[in-house]
């Protein structure tokens, strides 16, 4: 469990970039803090494994003030994914992986056992484990970095924007493969991203989060999206344009037993299983031609097939 | 034409190159004050100039200091040190130091602010120490421009210990002083090819030594990601190729 008490970050040019955050992240579960750019994110982020002191307020791992121990310790207890995958440009693939238990000591057979372990782990091939990170594409590169970020065995996983650079399909792949990961392996993972779609993905809970790192709206992704606090909330998950309510649209013709489904402004977003012309769930007395329906989506996969 | 022909008749005499004022002689005392100036130079450059670009403080301060080094007249200095000091070997390191440090410094503090952020941060976000940084990160990725430093140091060393003629020391340059004192110019440029050769064989041998020492993902000229070409990072050697394409 990490909690935030009153935490305040003004960094030494003046900018505040967080103020009084306070807020618990449950072990084992993945919260994920979304905004926009400059909200603060990346310095919540960092202040968890000290890379950012906060000016005020603690922060504190399952009842210990993080501030009491080495932060080099802290930090190699901790898994860290980043954008750009932060690899080690001059080591092997497999180096990188194995690099914090180098450093804690652990001999090289054994961290290179590992290390193989991990890639499996991560879905890349062992093949590509003696090329330098230069000779990899960006999503073999992040898987890379999370193969790393899980080498210490930490408890705790932070990933800042880990999918940002790589393309939809790769990000997607990527996404299905942390949620696999997070089923097996129980980390308490904190993720930032400014995509509200990977946010309602992949969070347990969700933190949307305003100029300040300030709290728009704290949930479960079904929380926020039945009931958006502000309008800034609804704004930023989309609420208030209708992307997010869909119905049912009768003017495209139905194929088989599947209805297409439209957002607010029109746009194609799916479809639905309606077996027989029945929406699921729906009583017998609903036809496929009703707007009584909401569905949330991921309106950027719409049309994946 | 003749005159050339007449340097390389004295260069390849076996005459003139066993015996007290002979050609090896010379070339092992010239060697001598190249290696010393050289080890002293690296023992003060490189640690400074990585301390500096560790940091990233006293830059000016160490780029005003060099500069000014750099303006110094050799050759004056080493009289003026002789006058204080006596003749000797001394006042000859001294000076050689003087012209080779300020290239280490630059080639180590260069080196490490070529060093991508970011990789930098990665290293210490994932728990290394910053020492374990300075020697598993930064160096490795800076040693390009590390020992381009000490390849133009050793070069300008090996150049200027001609002077150590002037002085009553001996190496290759005591032939060509001996040769324009006598207006004995075959004996002058065999004095000066001698030394040219000798430049270019050290350097030959630090080129292949670079080879060893640079590790393999940096000598493909690695030290940034790709996709941050954008941001220029300061760089003054040729020797890194741009970063190739990771699609
Ligand atoms: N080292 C620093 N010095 C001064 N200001 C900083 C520093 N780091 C971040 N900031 C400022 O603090 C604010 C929050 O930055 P932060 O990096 O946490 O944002 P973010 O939410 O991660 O944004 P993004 O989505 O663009 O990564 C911004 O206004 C930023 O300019
Ligand atoms: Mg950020």
């Amino acid at each position: 469990m990490i909690e935030f008490h009153s935490v305040t970050k003004r960094f030494p040019d003046g900018t505040l970039a967080v103020e009084d955050f306070s807020l618990v992240l449950p072990s084992r579960k993945t919260t994920v803090f979304v905004g926009s750019s400059g909200c603060g994110k990346t310095t919540l982020l960092r202040m968890i494994n000290r890379m950012i002191d906060p000016s005020s307020g603690s922060i504190e791992i399952d009842g210990v003030d993080i501030a009491s121990g080495s932060a080099v310790a802290l930090r190699r207890s901790i898994g860290y994914v980043m954008q750009n995958s932060g690899l080690l440009p001059h080591r092997r693939v497999i180096d990188n992986v194995a690099t914090v238990p180098l450093l804690k000591g652990v001999k090289k057979v054994d961290a290179h056992t590992q290390a193989m372990e991990l890639l499996d782990t991560v879905g890349l091939d062992r093949a590509l484990a003696y090329r330098y990170p230069s000779q990899l594409s960006g999503g073999q590169q992040q898987r890379v970095g999370v193969a790393r970020g899980l080498a210490v065995n930490p408890n705790i996983l932070l990933m800042d924007e880990p999918f940002g650079a790589v393309d939809p399909i790769v990000r997607d792949d990527l996404q299905q493969e942390l949620l696999r990961l997070q089923h097996d392996l129980d980390k308490t993972v904190v993720f930032v991203t400014h995509d509200i779609d990977e946010a309602f993905l992949l969070g347990d809970q969700v933190v949307i989060l305003e100029k300040g790192a300030q709290i728009a709206q704290v949930g479960t992704p079904k929380e926020i999206l039945a009931n958006p606090a502000s309008d800034f909330v609804a704004s930023f998950i989309g609420a208030d344009r209708g992307k997010r309510r869909l119905a049912v649209d009768s003017t495209v013709s139905r194929s088989g037993d599947d209805v297409v489904l439209v957002d607010g402004a029109g746009y194609v977003a799916g479809v639905i299983e309606a077996p027989g012309g029945v929406l699921p769930g729906a009583g017998a007395g609903v036809s496929t031609n009703s707007r009584a329906r909401s569905v949330s989506n991921k309106t950027d996969q719409a049309g994946d097939a | 034409m003749n005159l050339f022909l007449d340097a390389l008749n004295f260069m390849f005499d076996p005459a003139n190159l066993t015996g007290a004022n002979g050609i090896l002689s010379r070339l092992v005392d010239h060697l001598w004050y190249t290696g010393l100036s050289m080890a002293v130079a690296v023992v003060i450059g490189i640690p400074l100039g990585l301390l500096v670009g560790h940091t990233g403080r006293g830059r000016n301060a160490v780029v005003a200091v060099s500069s000014a080094a750099r303006a110094l007249p050799t050759l004056g200095l080493i009289f003026l040190i002789i006058l204080y000091t006596g003749l000797g070997v001394g006042p000859l390191i001294v000076v050689l130091v003087i012209l080779a440090v300020p290239p280490l410094l630059a080639g180590a503090y260069s080196g490490l602010e070529a060093v991508n952020r970011s990789t930098i941060d990665a290293a210490r976000a994932i728990g290394m120490t910053e020492w374990q940084i300075l020697f598993k990160v930064e160096m490795p990725l800076a040693m390009p421009l590390i020992f381009g430093g000490i390849r133009s140091a050793t070069l300008q060393v090996i150049a200027t210990a001609t002077i150590a003629g002037y002085v009553g020391l001996t190496g290759l340059g005591r032939f060509l002083i001996e040769g324009l004192a006598l207006r004995d110019y075959k004996l002058a440029l065999a004095g000066a090819i001698l030394v040219i050769a000798l430049a270019l064989c050290v350097d030959t041998i630090l080129a292949l030594a670079q080879r060893l020492v640079i590790p393999h993902g940096v000598a493909r000229g690695l030290t940034r990601h790709p996709d941050e070409s954008a941001a220029p990072t300061p760089r003054q050697h040729g020797r890194v190729s741009p970063a190739p394409s990771n699609l």
